[in-house]
């Protein structure tokens, strides 16, 4: 009985947890609920996907409405995979939060935090699993007014201005996208996802369509920071609750791209997007752009986290090449890149947390000898950064194996060369970490510092094994990458 | 066994990190490591002369690619000399880290133990990715020692060592990789190669390019920089990791990837890889001239041994068996004579502290059991018998006889004069001037001297003893 119910519950449990924090605001008890709640989601994903792979697509009818008048919940390969990312992520953030929240705000905002968090959680699982335009638009919705609140709650006073800028820069991605899925609307009739791409099929040669198609790129590109959309993005992260940083760096992003995704290669299709269109061109050019340029910045950074940031928009401009590369290795490495980097930010931002918890900044010039004070929290940074990098043994290596291997198929050699020159930015800008926190001496005073606290140095570690174990083993995301790629290049008409 | 030739240094690093207060038990748990891991070896040594092939897979890392290990014959042999030096290693730089009382000593021997590891990981590699992910891993595991001392010198040549080896193995070594299996569709070492006809002879040109100076280890010219860079380290991470485990992974990898992807016969005669044997003519001549010119004596046995690992290039290049045979001597050859050689320089700077060629008046009398061994060193690499060193230049010589290379003949006799040219002032200031004043030293520490005269008469016994590696070669080149 409740197994039929899962794709609901996925996104329910969520949503309902959040009143549940806000009525009783206790820290402690809705950090207890965010935890259990991250993690029932993660046995749902698991579920949902274990049931996928036998089944092929669940198709759930919302309030018992048959699809394509109610809302449908579809669930398949792809969106299986990407749960499991989100719920993964939150269920490891999470049980990491409480530390890093008490330390960071005020004792009276703690329950906020935890509710923003589930609902965030709510709406980027919705966005996911829902297989309806305006539903999803939505769920983009609940999503981002969250992570405004959340990103306005941190310390900083600048938070503020980022979640302001993030606010006015979300907005018009929204309504980019709303005005897309309006104009789909018109010409076929339905917001079913499914269903539109079938009726697509007979009007898409025609202008609105390829209106919408503009729309929905340029609104969901900003969400995703798709490079030169990106502007919102590094101060987001760098003021952000560490936290929350984490979460967003490994899942925000990470489920845009999806979206993306879906809209390309499921609904318009490859021979619009693709054939018809110069899309390929536009997004691997973008790529490169952002691949480049964000890593060069990256490179001159004086703060972690905006370093990380900037690599961040790099490493979404790899997404964004496979994607562009339209075969089955470039895909297999966009998808499987989607979760790979998911874990390595994920893990790098949780270990800056730690930092900046002991250290009080995360500024290069205050790490100076960090290896000596926070040896774990030093080591696993460098192991992340090899994941970034993509040395072979991380889950980095998998990703730009088919990114390398896609465009070597395609024949784009200029391109497999900019793909391993880009990996030797990576390398100096994780360097320059490892520089300052193994060869300088500490400052004096720093010598007091401390590990940081096992209730954030043992989820960050499982990230940072996780990186390294997806490294080698890697059929469990590998498995998942190639069932989604498939669907995306087999599916479309 | 296999898999324990793997775990033995791993779990040694992990049980030496555990005796992190006790030096005396942290380095007896140093040399039972080593030990054990010369015994594994060696049992596993056996059924591979017999012709066996034992291997085994670890995890299925890219559909179709397994991280999977498997024992042929040049493997064995790399692994052969890498664990064998390791133990006379280990009692050289017990000796030279005390006696020049060198910090984090604990971080030096977990570092030494798990670059040992990856040098088993490989020798032993039956794929490329395999192969690749090892040669990596040796890469950033050797960057702690390379930077000991963590000056800024020690940083810059840290930079370096990681900036060259990390630039060329991934822009070039991985595409290479990523090519082969496009077109090949498996990674696996085969004899006679796997790029069988898919791929046009001017390509394979291309290909070879990228292999070749994507090996940065091998420190072909242009890429050799990083190894006079990394000499900055502590003698004993220069004289393992750079004159056995690090370089010879380069060459080792390069002799492989030309048996056993390219294979020997699929490529001989096609004029796209012509250009190989000059590359490395010239490396073995430019880098001799380099190290004639130079006054700092580790630096100029790192440029000795640039030239000396393009001996192994340039043989392979010829593309004959016989010279195949003389390459894989070489990596033998070259490992113990370049060891003993590089234990010298360290055991004249513990008890001298000098470190430049123009210093060395005279020091022969003061440290003669020292003196002497880097005498049969040096006389091994300048190739006159009765060392070991003669035995593979007779065989890369008759190489380049059998196949005609002329050029490449009188490269080899440049070459020896060159070595003789930087080597013999050393040897004749050493032993017939006389010293300068205020020098009052005697040898330096006896587990130092003792490692050495090890590793000297080593190149001398495998000039009589050749057997074993001389079956291993054979069996490589398959005759």
């Amino acid at each position: 009985m409740i197994a039929d119910h899962l794709p609901a519950l996925q996104v329910v449990v969520p949503l309902l947890a959040a009143p549940l924090m806000m009525l009783v605001r206790r820290g402690t008890f809705a950090w207890l609920v965010a935890v259990a709640v991250s993690w029932t989601t993660l046995a749902i994903a698991f579920a949902l996907a274990v049931k996928v792979r036998e089944v092929g697509v669940i198709s759930y009818a919302m309030g018992n409405w048959p699809p394509p008048w109610g809302i449908e919940y579809r669930v398949d390969a792809l969106n299986s995979f990407v749960l499991v990312l989100v719920s993964l992520v939150a269920s490891v953030v999470a049980p990491y939060a409480r530390t890093s929240v008490a330390a960071e705000l005020p004792r009276d905002q703690h329950y906020l935090v935890f509710t923003m968090f589930s609902l965030c959680l709510a709406g980027l699982l919705g966005i996911t699993i829902t297989g309806d335009a305006f539903n999803l638009f939505v769920f983009l919705e609940i999503s981002s007014l969250s992570t405004y609140v959340l990103i306005a709650l941190g310390r900083n006073r600048r938070a503020l201005l980022a979640a302001y800028q993030y606010l006015v820069l979300g907005t018009i991605g929204a309504t980019f996208y709303i005005i897309g899925v309006g104009l789909l609307y018109l010409m076929t009739g339905t917001l079913n996802l499914a269903d539109m791409a079938q009726r697509l099929r007979d009007v898409h040669e025609m202008r609105p369509v390829l209106a919408a198609l503009a729309f929905i790129t340029a609104g969901v590109g900003l969400k995703l920071a798709l490079f030169p959309l990106h502007f919102w993005l590094p101060n987001a992260y760098a003021y952000a609750p560490s936290a929350i940083t984490s979460f967003l760096a490994a899942s925000a992003t990470k489920v845009s791209v999806y979206v993306l995704l879906r809209y390309y290669f499921l609904i318009f299709g490859v021979p619009l997007v693709f054939g018809r269109l110069p899309m390929a061109e536009v997004l691997i050019g973008l790529s490169v752009l952002a691949v480049v340029s964000a890593s060069l910045v990256a490179v001159f950074q004086r703060d972690l986290k905006r370093m990380f940031a900037y690599s961040s928009v790099a490493q979404i401009g790899y997404i964004t090449m496979g994607m562009g590369l339209a075969n089955k290795a470039g895909m297999t490495g966009a998808v499987v890149h989607l979760f790979n980097h998911g874990i390595t930010k994920g893990a790098i931002f949780l270990l800056l947390g730690g930092v900046a918890l002991r250290v009080g900044s995360t500024s290069l010039e205050r790490v100076a000898g960090l290896a000596k004070t926070m040896p774990l929290t030093s080591f696993g940074i460098v192991l992340g950064g090899m994941s970034l990098i993509g040395v072979p043994g991380t889950a980095g290596f998998i990703s730009k194996w088919y990114l390398v291997l896609g465009a070597i198929e395609h024949g784009y050699w200029g391109l497999a060369v900019l793909l391993v020159v880009s990996s030797l930015i990576a390398v100096a800008y994780v360097w320059r970490f490892v520089e300052v926190a193994y060869f300088r001496e500490p400052e004096p005073g720093a010598a007091r510092l401390a590990e940081a606290p096992g209730s954030m140095l043992i989820p960050a570690w499982i990230m940072v094994a996780a990186c390294v174990y997806f490294g080698l083993d890697t059929s469990l995301p590998l498995d998942g990458a190639r069932a989604a790629a498939a669907l995306l290049l087999g599916g479309a008409p | 066994m296999l898999l324990a030739a793997l775990f033995i240094p791993a779990l040694g690093a992990l049980a030496i990190a555990a005796c992190d207060r006790w030096p005396d038990l942290r380095e007896t748990v140093t040399l039972v490591t080593a030990g054990s891991l010369l015994y594994c070896v060696l049992s596993l040594l056996g059924p591979v002369l017999g012709g066996a092939q034992p291997q085994v897979m670890l995890v299925q890392m890219l559909p179709g690619i397994a991280l999977s290990l498997r024992i042929e014959p040049l493997g064995m042999l790399f692994a052969l000399v890498a664990s064998t030096l390791w133990i006379v290693n280990s009692i050289y730089s017990i000796g030279y880290m005390r006696a020049n009382r060198e910090p984090h000593q604990t971080r030096f021997y977990v570092c030494f133990a798990l670059a040992l590891a990856c040098t088993m990981g490989i020798a032993f590699s039956a794929n490329l990715l395999t192969l690749y992910l090892f040669y990596e891993a040796l890469t950033l595991i050797t960057y702690p020692l390379v930077t000991h001392h963590g000056d800024d010198e020690a940083r810059r040549g840290g930079r370096l060592y990681l900036g060259y080896l990390l630039a060329t193995s991934i822009v070039f070594l991985l595409p290479a990789i990523v090519i082969t299996w496009a077109v090949a569709g498996t990674l696996e070492f085969k004899a006679g190669g796997i790029l069988g006809g898919g791929v046009s002879n001017a390509a394979i040109g291309g290909l070879l390019a990228l292999y070749m100076f994507g090996i940065g280890k091998a420190a072909l010219m242009p890429f050799h920089r990083w190894l006079p860079a990394a000499m900055v380290a502590p003698t004993p991470v220069s004289a393992l990791l750079h004159a056995v485990a690090v370089v010879k992974a380069g060459v080792f990898s390069v002799v492989k990837v030309v048996v056993y992807v390219f294979g020997v016969e699929r490529i001989a005669g096609l004029a796209s890889v012509e250009w190989l044997p000059f590359v490395a003519g010239f490396t073995i001549i430019a880098a001799s001239i380099v190290a004639l010119r130079s006054d700092n004596l580790k630096r100029r046995l790192a440029y000795s041994t640039v030239s000396q690992l393009s001996y192994i290039v340039l043989s392979v290049s010829l593309l004959a068996p016989l010279s195949v045979v003389g390459a894989a001597l070489h990596i033998a050859a070259h490992a113990v004579s370049k060891i003993t050689l590089f234990f010298a320089a360290g055991a004249i700077y513990t008890a001298s502290h000098k470190t430049e060629v123009s210093q060395l008046d005279g020091i022969g009398r003061r440290m003669p059991w020292t003196l002497g061994a880097f005498a049969v060193g040096a006389l091994s690499l300048i190739g006159v018998p009765p060392a070991v060193g003669f035995v593979s230049k007779w065989f890369i010589f008759q190489g380049a006889a059998a196949t005609g290379h002329y050029l490449v003949m009188a490269v080899l006799g440049v070459s020896a004069l060159l070595n003789a040219a930087y080597f013999l002032p050393i040897l004749y200031a050493a032993f017939f001037k006389a010293p300068a004043q205020g020098a009052d030293h005697g040898e330096a520490p006896l587990t130092m001297v003792i490692a050495l005269c090890a590793t000297a008469s080593l190149t001398v016994g495998l000039f009589f003893y050749p057997q074993i590696p001389l079956a291993l070669a054979r069996q490589l080149a398959g005759f």
